[in-house]
């Protein structure tokens, strides 16, 4: 059952360059999990064998941002981690992805207090917000191929512009 | 063992004990700030209390005239039989300041330093009173209970806005209080 039966005998295939890059990029992501707080768990369920990431092609979580295609934000973000999460994004290489990971990834949650940033969405630019307290395995999943067909959607010059990644001063 | 423990506090500090109470077996005194350090080192070396529990304080914003605003509240246990005692003292508004037991208890020194930076009470002798878990850019003090409720204080530019969520309610005091979800009220 390799790719060998499928071509059955021809030698190339005609594609577009961004639907190839693309369809290779989704199916390719490494991650870089920032985890904060107790939806970590929920992560490392999600990524265990029981539900296993691994079937999206994104078993391989990198432990430096500048080998990582998507960040996963996972838990509360506080004020003083911003400073951190905002560097740890700008030390990744384009293209780059964001998913926000539980409901205070998302919108801060209900810690809707001094401490807390109100959605990581302030601090760096989000692609998939997946709520939930913290949100089951199915949910990640069904997020995760909601990035998947985003990426596969891109134009190719998206992520050589600036303008996506551009932030504050 | 409560009743006796409670005494001999009282035997030894009949001046500076100024309310006491026991039920079931939770033991408090409630001190002077001035005789702070003696009455720890009592309970110290003579009773035996060698297990440091917890320190913090209470904001009582808007209590009766004349009560101090603040109080702080340490928790002490001794392992020989698990014998506990709640200590007290209150401190009023306007730079609150209480001796550090951080010659007594080794561990009391960074649950100060939270006390310090949550509520702004000054333990004297405490040499690091460096905030603990918040920044060292952050102005005030978010446990009392005059911090606005909604008062954000980024250290980098955001990308929006970071206002409340709910709107506040129109009468709304400055201490979070909403009087219109009182129980009086809805009677």
């Amino acid at each position: 059952m390799g790719i060998e039966q499928r071509l059955q005998g021809f030698d190339f295939i005609a594609t577009r360059a961004e639907f190839f890059i693309n369809w290779a990029r989704k199916w390719s992501l490494f991650q870089y999990p920032f985890v904060t707080a107790c939806c970590g768990m929920e992560f490392m369920s999600t990524m265990c064998s029981h539900f296993d990431l691994a079937r999206f092609g994104a078993e391989f979580p990198r432990f430096t941002p500048r080998q990582a295609d998507f960040l996963v934000v996972v838990g509360t973000i506080s004020h003083k981690q911003a400073p951190i999460i905002r560097r740890v994004y700008e030390q990744m290489c384009a293209p780059k992805w964001v998913i926000a990971f539980g409901v205070c990834a998302c919108t801060g949650g209900f810690y809707d207090n001094y401490a807390t940033v109100q959605g990581v969405d302030k601090v760096i630019p989000v692609d998939v917000y997946i709520p939930g307290c913290p949100p089951r395995p199915e949910m990640v999943f069904d997020g995760f191929m909601m990035l998947q067909d985003k990426i596969q959607k891109e134009k190719l010059d998206e992520h050589c512009a600036e303008k996506k990644y551009r932030l504050l001063p | 063992m409560s009743k006796e423990l409670l005494q001999k506090v009282l035997e030894r500090f009949p001046e500076a004990v100024e309310e006491s109470h026991s039920l079931h077996g939770d033991e408090t005194v409630r001190i002077k700030p001035e005789r702070w350090l003696a009455v720890f080192s009592f309970l110290r070396d003579h009773l035996e209390f060698d297990h440091w529990i917890d320190l913090t304080a209470v904001d009582y914003l808007g209590r009766e005239q004349g009560l101090p605003r603040y109080e702080v509240v340490v928790h002490l246990r001794r392992m020989k039989d698990g014998g506990r005692i709640r200590v007290k003292a209150r401190l009023s508004e306007g730079g609150p300041a209480i001796d550090s037991l951080t010659s007594l208890y080794k561990g009391a020194a960074w649950m100060e330093r939270e006390c310090h930076e949550m509520y702004g009470i000054v333990f004297k002798g405490n040499a690091d009173l460096r905030p603990l878990l918040l920044y060292p850019e952050f102005k005030g003090y978010p446990l009392r209970k005059d911090y606005p409720i909604d008062k954000r204080q980024p250290r980098i530019p955001l990308l929006g806005s970071e206002e409340r969520r709910f709107p506040k309610p129109a009468d709304e005091t400055a201490h979070g209080h909403d009087p219109a979800f009182s129980r009086e009220k809805k009677q």
